[in-house]
């Protein structure tokens, strides 16, 4: 694998040259592995891989364009590959592209298409495949990564391997945009996604949306040290009893997404791990900035100086995560504001904030319910309980999770909900603050912000990016309209007998790629 | 009797008909539509506007039932608005599962509760009659998830007999699949024989209470053909009505059955059809249980006239 032309400096490459001598040699544990002695022992070929995993629906359907939960998103990276992938220390590293290297201003892209690559169909992968893979999500589309894909402002073909990407405006990040899980790479024309052909680690065997699916090993896969298992079987389980069951019987090698109040009893079963990654997936109380009393900063910092945060993180998430300081960046970021104090728990700074507004006391009304996580309805209540200190009295408005998107999301002036993260600070940043995004879920605008989002954007040196990152931060966290107590991390539970699993900063089951990266101990 | 088989099948198909009504009007109530289900938290306006015109739910309410309707009459289930494969083909399946583990269960449950209510009957008042019925009302009042958690406590994570995941697949053999199905049949018997017992029991104690049984004891006759030849017959229709019932039950009620064994059946599948909105898969899970739920009662009361003379010759 060539990773000269990674357009980064310093730790980055360094990282990604770390990865290749460790791919070299046969060790792909990298250096964060949540079990030590994975690092000794030896991958070994065969076996059937078999998932219980829950977030699958019967209506289910592999196009990339509408991959919404962790089944599909999970069984779509078996069956196709994406241009590249974020790796354990949630670097970009190559994978359907070569390479990649921006013009000055990073605007204007020059994207390298691995050769030697072919669909399991037999077609040989070039640049036309990818020219159609992304274009499925631009223009008049119904993709959930329309989005993501509208900076692109131009793609073409320059060559059988070459294709150049021109952006709206210069965007540094490029590459980690191109992770997105829609962007999966699909053979040119092709239309059949109830039956998708991919470059991926296992092969079409049979597929009942929502019930179970079986991959066989692709004999011909390109990424070398990977795809170990026969065969990967993937049954879908959404009742988290279930799924905990099955992992306990031994029916499943592995299940996502553990209830965070049960965690601590699955761990005395001595047949199993529970693996822990901390990402950016956080929850947070959203205040809408347009509708009084939330347009008043002072009353926003008064809401945000009256909770208990190490508490919440106890109660609600039993511990599993950490604390947030009001902004969506997570430690594991690269431009994390270290040096940004935590915001501590202050009844009087409340109040103090209370009298800033003119007010004594003052009495919202918090729409809450468990759509936004497991728990959040417990979280409220223990929020009321802090605020009080601080003369601010919540009303807990109990909502259904049924139709919560629809109806409370971004519509009651001050409602419960969470974020799944996203591979960068400006990702993350823009799809939730910046004020012309359709996500901006606390109507909150902000013109320095905006601007600097823009400028910090375009820059290819990490050093002032890293220092603007740190302003965007500390603006969010006193200006923005959402609270962020908590980020909670993923958590698995594997089979012992699985070996090559580490934690992964993008969600649950090593971002969604496990069945590629374990084995089966002999 | 054939008039009145006709009679009821008429009345049948009007059910029938008034539960599409009331269930294409629920799930307009629901909020949200299966555009904003399929696109989640992801939506943006230009896309859930693309998909609402692609799947034809800017049409007028009556105009999309009307559609819907003239399909159905056609035997076109039409397709599924979120994954686009047809209907007919999605249901089939788990119909089949649906009524095999019900088939399952019943095979168990409906002559286990019948000889069980017999017994009790015949020796009512003693230990065995009393722990019969504490048991079977203690199973009535758990309910089916907690019953079903205990099971596999019990027989999947302790002892390892049997596997806690009802994962059934085509093409598996019959041994596998009883393996796989036995806890969630073994719930289900458990829930179900309480009534039937119960029923039974009653139904029989009401007719040996009668003097053409004491008559037939004070005859000499022995226990065994007094209750199985003399009372049980009169006590034969509400028993048959008690067993139609639960099987309906077991058909239409598995749904928290099917979600805590992760079973490929109807119930989980209706489920996910609500939750995404989608309509024509909910239309056609309802009508499916709807209609079992309409046989089955009218073979109880087609039986129960069957069995009562007075019933079957009107005066």
């Amino acid at each position: 694998m060539t990773r000269d032309n990674i357009p980064s400096i310093g730790r980055r490459q360094f990282l990604a040259a770390l990865g290749a001598t460790a791919l070299a040699s046969g060790l792909i544990v990298p250096a964060s592995v949540a079990r030590a002695q994975d690092a000794q022992a030896a991958p070994v070929k065969g076996g059937v891989l078999k998932l219980g995993i829950g977030g699958g629906s019967t209506t289910d359907n592999l196009d990339p364009r509408i991959l919404t939960d962790w089944v599909p998103v999970n069984q779509a990276y078996m069956l196709m590959n994406g241009l590249v992938e974020i790796d354990a220390q949630n670097n970009v590293v190559p994978e359907l592209l070569e390479s990649w290297q921006p013009e000055e201003g990073a605007k204007v892209w020059h994207l390298k298409v691995r050769q030697g690559v072919t669909f399991h169909n037999g077609k040989v992968l070039n640049a036309d495949d990818v020219l159609y893979s992304l274009n499925l999500h631009r223009g008049e589309t119904t993709s959930a990564a329309r989005s993501v894909a509208a900076p692109i402002t131009a793609l073409e073909k320059t060559g059988e391997y070459d294709i150049k990407l021109v952006l709206e405006s210069g965007n540094a990040d490029l590459p980690y945009m191109l992770s997105d899980y829609h962007f999966l790479i699909v053979p040119d024309g092709w239309s059949d996604f109830a039956k998708p052909v991919g470059t991926g680690p296992f092969v079409y065997e049979s597929y009942e949306p929502g019930v179970r699916s079986r991959f066989t090993r692709n004999p011909n896969y390109w990424k070398p040290d990977t795809a170990w298992v026969d065969a990967v079987e993937v049954i879908v389980i959404n009742d988290i009893s279930a799924r905990t069951n099955a992992m306990m019987s031994g029916q499943v090698h592995a299940i996502n997404r553990l209830d965070f109040k049960t965690v601590d009893l699955l761990k005395r079963n001595k047949n199993l791990s529970v693996v822990q990654s901390a990402g950016g997936q956080h929850f947070n109380f959203l205040m809408d900035c347009t509708q009084a009393p939330f347009t008043d900063q002072n009353i926003r910092l008064a809401l945000k100086h009256g909770i208990n945060r190490e508490q919440l993180l106890k109660t609600a998430l039993m511990g599993y995560g950490s604390v947030g300081n009001d902004h969506p960046v997570p430690k594991t970021d690269r431009f994390f504001a270290k040096d940004l104090p935590q915001r501590p728990y202050d009844p009087e700074k409340a109040k103090f904030h209370l009298k800033q507004a003119g007010l004594d006391s003052l009495k919202v009304t918090l729409a809450a319910s468990d759509a936004a996580f497991g728990g959040a309805v417990d979280a409220a209540a223990v929020y009321r309980q802090n605020a009080m200190a601080g003369g601010i009295q919540i009303d807990i408005k109990r909502e259904p999770a049924d139709g919560y998107w629809d109806n409370v999301w971004m519509k009651a002036p001050f409602c419960m909900s969470y974020w799944g993260g996203r591979p960068t600070a400006d990702q993350m940043l823009t799809a939730a603050y910046f004020s012309k995004s359709s996500q901006n879920d606390t109507h909150w605008a902000n013109p320095t912000f905006d601007a600097k989002l823009i400028e910090a954007r375009a820059l290819l040196d990490d050093a002032k990016r890293a220092e603007i990152y740190a302003e965007l931060q500390q603006i969010v966290s006193d200006d923005g309209g959402a609270i962020i107590p908590m980020f909670g991390d993923y958590l698995d539970a594997v089979s012992n007998k699985l070996g090559g699993v580490t934690s992964h900063p993008m969600f649950n089951f090593m971002g969604a790629r496990l069945a590629e990266k374990v084995w089966l101990k002999a | 009797m054939s008039r009145l088989i006709l009679k009821r099948l008429g009345l049948g198909v009007f059910t029938l008909w008034l539960v599409s009504v009331l269930v294409f009007a629920g799930t307009q109530v629901l909020p949200g539509d299966v555009a904003s289900a399929i696109l989640g938290q992801n939506a943006t306006p230009e896309a859930l506007d693309v998909l609402r015109r692609d799947l034809g739910l800017n049409d007028p309410l009556v105009l999309r039932y009307v559609t819907w309707l003239k399909g159905f009459a056609t035997g076109d289930l039409g397709n599924s608005l979120a994954s686009g494969q047809p209907v007919s083909e999605l249901i089939g399946s788990r119909l089949m599962n649906t009524l095999m583990l019900a088939a399952y269960a019943a095979v168990i449950s409906v002559p286990l509760a019948v000889v069980l209510g017999i017994l009790v009957a015949v020796f009512r008042g003693s230990i065995f009659d009393r722990v019969m019925n504490v048991l079977a009302l203690a199973c009535v009042a758990l309910p089916e998830y907690f019953l079903g958690l205990l099971l596999v406590l019990w027989f999947s994570v302790q002892l390892g007999w049997l596997p806690a995941l009802a994962d059934t697949y085509p093409g598996m053999g019959l041994g596998e699949w009883i393996k796989a199905t036995t806890l969630p049949a073994l719930t289900l018997v458990l829930v179900t024989m309480a009534q039937m017992m119960r029923m039974t029991r009653t139904a029989l104690l009401g007719v040996m209470d009668q003097s053409y049984v004491e008559t037939a004891w004070l005859k000499g006759l022995r226990a065994p053909r007094v209750v199985l030849r003399h009372a049980l017959p009169n006590a034969a229709a509400p028993i048959v009505n008690v067993v139609a019932f639960n099987i309906a039950y077991l058909i239409t009620g598995v749904v928290l059955v099917e979600a805590v064994f992760n079973y490929n059946g109807l119930g989980r599948f209706m489920v996910d059809a609500v939750a995404k909105r989608d309509l024509p898969l909910v239309q056609a899970s309802a009508l499916a249980f709807a209609a079992a739920f309409v046989l089955l009662n009218m073979i109880a009361d087609i039986a129960a006239i069957a069995l009562n003379p007075r019933l079957r010759h009107p005066r």
